[in-house]
């Protein structure tokens, strides 16, 4: 158990290497030169090679690489190109916001998946599993875009129900007000296909035989459930929650970008636009050792709920 | 006693037996081959190839609703009219004749004041236009999900089966690709290669999505590699492939298929995403993303119709596929009955 913790994390510096190689390329090779983009357009050779020499990018491919480590190492991106903002103050000021409406959400959408699909697979084949079923599957066709669209126009645009967009500077006001239709529209867009999955899950364990033989014993009809099967199905559950979880922060950026929420998603589609290369270097940064993080807890977790899972 | 030894049905024989007394199966298979077909028809030019043409007044509502006055004026006001004879022109005898060969070319129509289901802003059809943008995004969605689907199953069966340095190895490359969510992977390359078009997406698309499905069969493979069946085919000498691919797969395929449903579904809507915030197809290719893009201003002014017309094809097209594909799982993974 320990040595695959210790291995776990001696397994983060090659992988944390290899999606700083790949960011690196993708910005520093394919993207091409920075100074054209930052010296505007009426530009003169002598602007260029000043800006060159500020970014490092006269140096050769080797050295600018131990340049943007040794960025990351010292948490200091410099400032953002659009807006001279220290990027670490980005971060730290976009973070709340995202999660003010992503907490609730992840904790509302899992919650509700699993009870609903416990529910479901339990009388499969029945009227009822088949038209949820149905309705899954046709509200789970329909685009984000549309929901968001369609949502926003109706209740905060024509009923009035909720600001159009904005942002508060309480926590309180700002859940109460300004989340509540984005929490509305994300978990109207996601327990759908989240059902879907968990009810595949539950469908996988109902039949096994440690099912008759719980109900065998006299075990109630809701013990099986909760107990015996939900740790059964809570493996690829697990997977799929925590594979989830950092994905959701940058995921959430249209949710973010029609509400005006100063979120993660918001600032990164802002970057993308701007070419604000500093910016979306150090999110995917922060971004991947946060994944790297909840993977190995997923990987704990599976031990966690079922001792037949050997971490070796 | 012959008899007593027919041969018995494979499992895709079964699986189709039952596929066929399943009406909703079959009801969804025919939507999907009505689109597929209606792909096809349209990608050789044999329908919707005009789409292009300004075929009615700006914004024409849809024929069961009827044109107003408004519309009406706008037809009126848009038929080409003859501009006074100016003395002074020194080109106008060639003028004249140059009008006059249009006119015998292409005779003045008067713009449509209604279509079967409206038109937008330009007067294109949106019927037309709906068919031509689907045939963008199904290729899109169907293509990349095939991509991501062989590899994530590939690459989580070696995976999950052998464990030890191989399964390290592509834990590596997952925790590479996942660590920088896909969406911002998808934006950050499309905002660096600031080239658009339809093999780009699906090659971005099909290349970064394998990873779901990777991590979920490399469970379902950890799961299955002890169970009684597989210790039985390694008692009676079968390879490693051959457990794998031959013995474990026909076990964990459902969940292969559900998630190349969800995938489909997944990666039509992100094309829709990526063409809306512009990063998508190029300009003059139209797909339902783009046409979304156009819906959202509309909305506002109280023209629905776009937003309907390519909301409502996607939904019909995705529901239809991913009822089929459900129903393929309970028909091919019985046990689950």
């Amino acid at each position: 158990m320990l040595s695959f913790i210790v291995r776990r994390l001696w397994q983060m510096l090659p992988t944390m290497l290899g999606v700083v190689v790949l960011v690196f390329v993708l910005f520093n090779w394919v993207g091409g030169d920075p100074a054209y983009l930052l010296a505007g357009k009426m530009a003169d050779t002598a602007a260029i090679e000043n800006i060159r020499r500020q970014l490092g990018t006269d140096q050769p491919y080797t050295v600018q690489l131990w340049i943007f480590i040794e960025q990351i190492l010292t948490f200091d991106f410099g400032n953002a190109w659009s807006t001279g903002e220290p990027v670490s103050h980005i971060i730290a000021s976009r973070l709340g916001p995202s999660l003010t409406v992503l907490v609730p959400l992840t904790i509302l959408e899992t919650v509700l998946g699993i009870a609903l699909a416990l529910g479901i697979a339990f009388v499969r084949g029945s009227l009822t599993d088949r038209a949820v079923m149905v309705a899954c599957t046709v509200g789970m066709s329909i685009s984000i875009l549309v929901y968001i669209i369609v949502f926003q126009y109706v209740f905060a645009y024509e009923m009035g129900l909720f600001p159009v967009q904005g942002w508060g500077n309480s926590l309180g006001e700002n859940l109460l007000r300004y989340a509540l239709l984005p929490i509305i529209i994300g978990l109207a867009v996601s327990i759908a296909p989240t059902l879907r999955l968990y009810r595949s899950f539950v469908l996988d364990e109902v039949n096994q035989d440690y099912v008759r033989t719980a109900r065998a014993k006299g075990l109630s009809e809701r013990r099986v459930v909760w107990v015996h099967v939900l740790r059964n199905a809570a493996i690829p559950i697990i997977t799929h929650v925590m594979a989830n979880l950092p994905a959701l922060l940058i995921g959430a950026f249209l949710l973010e970008r029609f509400f005006g929420i100063p979120g993660i998603g918001r600032e990164v589609i802002l970057a993308v636009e701007r070419s604000d290369f500093p910016v979306i270097k150090a999110i995917t940064v922060y971004v991947a050792a946060a994944t790297m993080v909840f993977n190995l807890l997923a990987d704990l977790l599976y031990q966690a709920v079922d001792p037949r899972v050997r971490l070796t | 006693m012959m008899t007593l030894h027919a041969a018995s049905p494979g499992l895709w024989a079964l699986a189709w037996r039952r596929l066929r007394a399943d009406r909703i199966a079959m009801g969804a298979l025919a939507v999907v081959a009505a689109f597929l077909a209606m792909l096809l028809l349209s990608s050789i030019g044999l329908i919707a190839s005009d789409w292009e043409d300004e075929v009615a007044v700006n914004y024409a509502p849809p024929s069961f609703i009827g044109a107003d006055a408004g519309t009406r004026a706008l037809a009126a006001a848009q038929l080409p009219r003859e501009t006074p004879p100016n003395a002074f022109d020194p080109l106008a005898a060639e003028l004249a004749e140059l009008k006059a060969q249009v006119r015998a070319t292409h005779p003045p129509v008067e713009k449509a004041t209604t279509l079967p289901f409206g038109a937008d802003k330009w007067g294109h059809d949106i019927v037309k236009k709906t068919i031509k943008g689907g045939e963008t995004s199904i290729v899109v969605g169907l293509v990349a999900a095939l991509v991501a689907v062989a590899l994530g199953t590939l690459f989580g069966a070696l995976s999950g089966f052998y464990g030890g340095v191989i399964d390290d190895l592509f834990n590596w490359f997952y925790s590479i690709f996942t660590a920088i969510p896909s969406i911002l992977m998808i934006l950050t390359v499309a905002a660096v290669l600031q080239q658009k078009g339809v093999m780009t997406i699906v090659l971005i698309l099909g290349l970064t999505g394998w990873t779901g499905p990777y991590r979920l069969m490399r469970a379902e493979y950890i799961k299955h590699k002890a169970r009684e069946y597989v210790m039985a085919a390694d008692a009676i000498g079968a390879s490693s492939m051959r457990r794998m691919f031959g013995h474990i797969l026909p076990n964990v395929a459902h969940v292969a298929l559900v998630q190349m449903s969800i995938l489909v579904v997944g990666f039509i809507k992100a094309e829709v995403i990526l063409s809306f915030l512009g990063f998508g197809v190029p300009v003059g290719v139209v797909s339902w993303g783009s046409m979304l893009n156009e819906a959202q201003n509309e909305l506002i002014l109280g023209k629905w119709w776009q937003l309907a017309a390519a909301s409502g094809a996607m939904a019909l097209l995705v529901t239809a596929f991913s009822l089929f594909a459900d129903a393929l799982r309970d028909a091919l993974d019985p046990k689950l009955k």
